[in-house]
């Protein structure tokens, strides 16, 4: 047995069942030794892909995604969606092959300090040197992705290492990592500070982000929140934690929030934040937080409590552990008043929109199209406009919300539906773009159908990056630089050269009969729907 | 503010790398910065010393302690610490300066270790502020070379009662 041999057997021991990569000379023995083993290889056209699909597919299915892609080129292609996966703290193991190790650091052909490039974008990395290592190595590193704060992991594997062969090979059943042990129960103290708080407070609120859904804790936190009547708001990555239409969701916060989920924000007078970092784009003035309530931060990683606003009560701990710590308590205190008056302003707000009733109004396509999805469907927002109309409109049902919320990625959505879609072949995926992220990724189209896979696109046809477009209207007062995209390439003829089925929507009257044909037909589709080039997210 | 991290880490490549990259991604300071090998030939210890404000300096230790090679950090302020610096010096002496080099030297507990016609090198080995002291003292003469290391520290032993 050789090196590349005991990855696969570490793979397997691990139930890995997809590897998304690209091959080259020095990955060769690892995609050798895959051809003998069940789990399956998806062929990528730019290695970043293989990374975002490992994500909607982690995402998806609370397990570690995995890629694997060659030394130099393929390795410093991957670092955008590693990237990206460490901005949402994604679970992922990153295989990457490297030149000979007797040749490390001599500038040979395709070699890359990939593990000095990645540094702080990964939660960790290894450069093997010694084939014996792997079974340990890979053990950690699937233990690292998945525990604590997830987040990425990469494995960089000389060719001479995968080629090496190993005395012998036994997977590891535990870890020994001195340096290494996350925190998952919360402080018993610091709950009872939390539940005593509970108790004092008129106006409470708790605020989820992404590590809600990446600790699988929603059903914990539902049961907490219904026993108390505690309303709810989220960050971008905490949308679809709960479901929309829930008596006790009030939207996404930020400067592209609900009004309402910045009301409450603002208003409330106990604020739970919880695995959210209190990033820009959610907390304006995170200073603004803590002058008139008390802001208990729960997280799992210590080192975003007190990064961006000093709490008053921290816990640090997994969410799952601690909601299910939480809801053996008892809270004697009644938040119906707060929440009358959080429905009320919800319910007697008038939105200002103004749509252009010559295009389609991103607002009714997406809300056609989210209650027409199945309850478990899987929507995959990308970035620009369609990423904050999909966050104002989408409706969650049961299903999963997926976007690149902390890097904000470009061309995130298509890779990730497929990755979302390979993993889950009995859900409904949808991914959502503007032209200019769709032309990111569109080579992947070429892999959804080589995967034969279904994943319906979206594509929001302004020929403009809308959202640079709109900064620019706003800072520049119409000052347009470098944003047109000069409505190539013609999306019709592109889909009859990836053989699959293509729609038009032009009007607001066709989003209803459109989406019922493109959700009822098989296989994937691109929709291009036309909306008004000057609409604004604001 | 100042405040010196002792660090316990993993003695393998590339782990200096790591932690004064998270120094400079995260736009902390590194006042100076000491690593050496410890009684544990796998375990080097890193003493570093930064100034802040307050949430910058709890950072600091939050960040060292998410990297996975640290395997400890402890830190506390100047006055808890014993702390100490090396410095060596070199300047060009003539018959009229030479007496006064000597003296100062002595006067500052440092130390002749090296001599030829025309150049003389010092060693002091003191706290940061009393090397700080010595050097200005000298600042009359022609000083050819320094090197200084950072500074070393461990915790007062009666903090450890």
């Amino acid at each position: 047995m050789n090196g590349a041999d005991a990855i696969i057997k570490c793979l397997e021991a691990e139930d890995v069942k997809y590897v998304f990569g690209y091959p080259g000379v020095a990955i060769c023995p690892f995609y050798n030794s895959i051809l003998e083993s069940e789990i399956k290889t998806v062929l990528v056209r730019t290695e970043q892909s293989a990374a975002h699909m490992a994500s909607g597919l982690a995402r998806t299915t609370g397990k570690v995604g995995v890629c694997a892609v060659t030394s130099g080129p393929g390795a410093t292609n991957l670092i955008t969606g590693i990237a990206t996966a460490f901005a949402d703290s994604i679970p992922l193991v990153c295989i990457t092959g490297q030149v000979n190790s007797s040749l490390l650091g001599s500038d040979v052909f395709q070699e890359a300090d990939i593990t000095g490039a990645v540094e702080s974008f990964v939660k960790y990395s290894y450069l093997v040197k010694n084939v014996n290592d792997i079974p340990r190595i890979m053990k950690e590193a699937f233990h690292i992705a998945s525990t604590g704060r997830r987040g990425p992991v990469l494995v960089d594997i000389p060719i001479d290492i995968q080629n090496a062969t190993i005395k012998s090979f036994k997977y590891p059943d535990d870890i020994s990592m001195r340096t290494y042990k996350p925190t998952v129960k919360g402080n018993a103290m610091q709950l009872k500070k939390l539940i005593s708080a509970l108790e004092k407070s008129k106006k409470p609120l708790i605020c989820v982000g992404g590590g809600v859904a990446l600790s699988n804790a929603q059903d914990e936190l539902l049961s907490f929140v219904e026993k108390h009547n505690i309303p709810v708001v989220s960050t971008m990555m905490g949308i679809g934690t709960m479901a929309t239409k829930h008596p006790l969701y009030f939207g996404m916060v930020g400067n592209n929030g609900r009004p309402y989920a910045n009301k409450a924000m603002n208003e409330c007078d106990t604020l739970i934040m919880v695995g959210a970092r209190v990033a820009d784009r959610a907390v304006n003035q995170p200073d603004f937080l803590t002058s008139n309530k008390v802001l208990i931060h729960m997280d799992v990683d210590p080192a975003e409590i007190g990064k961006n606003v000093g709490p008053t009560i921290p816990i640090v701990g997994d969410a799952k552990a601690i909601f299910e710590d939480l809801c053996k308590e008892e809270v004697t205190a009644s938040f119906d008043e707060w929440l009358n008056e959080l429905n009320e302003y919800k319910n007697t707000l008038v939105e200002k929109r103004n749509p252009n009733l010559s295009f389609v109004d991103p607002k009714v396509f997406i809300t056609t199209l989210s209650e027409k999805m199945d309850d478990d469907g899987i929507y995959v927002a990308d970035v620009g406009q369609n990423q904050i109309w999909s966050c104002a409109y989408h409706i969650v049902k049961k299903g999963n919300f997926l976007t690149s919320g902390g890097m904000g990625t470009m061309g995130y959505s298509i890779p990730a539906a497929l990755g979302a879609r390979l993993a889950n072949p009995n859900r409904q995926v949808v991914a959502v773009c503007g032209d200019g992220s769709f032309q990111m990724s569109m080579c992947e189209l070429a892999t959804i159908r080589q995967e034969d896979a279904d994943v319906k696109i979206i594509v929001f046809k302004n020929n403009y990056l809308g959202m640079v477009r709109e900064y620019q209207h706003y800072t520049y007062k119409d000052n347009y630089s470098v944003v047109d995209l000069n409505d190539y390439p013609n999306l019709e003829k592109l889909a009859t050269a990836y053989d699959i089925s293509y729609y038009k929507v032009k009007s607001n009257e066709d989003c209803e009969s459109m989406i019922d044909k493109m959700l009822s037909t098989k296989g994937s589709c691109i929709c291009e729907v036309m909306i008004d080039p000057y609409d604004t997210v604001k | 503010m100042k405040k010196i991290y002792s660090v316990m880490v993993e003695n393998r490549s590339g782990v200096l790398s790591k932690v004064s990259g998270l120094f400079a991604r995260r736009c902390f300071n590194i006042d100076s910065l000491v690593v050496g090998e410890t009684f544990d030939p796998e375990v080097s210890n890193m003493t570093i010393v930064s100034s802040g404000d307050e949430r910058t300096l709890e950072q600091i230790e939050k960040q060292l302690n998410k990297k996975l090679d640290v395997i400890k950090v402890k830190t506390f302020k100047e006055e808890h610490a014993i702390s100490r610096e090396l410095m060596l010096i070199k300047v060009k002496y003539n018959k009229n300066n030479r007496k006064d080099i000597m003296e100062i030297t002595e006067i500052c507990g440092a130390e002749i270790v090296d001599m030829s016609k025309h150049y003389i090198m010092i060693q002091i080995c003191n706290t940061p502020e009393k090397i700080q002291v010595f050097r200005s003292m000298l600042s009359g003469i022609s000083v050819v070379e320094v090197a200084r290391t950072g500074t070393l520290a461990l915790t007062k032993c009666s903090d450890m009662e």
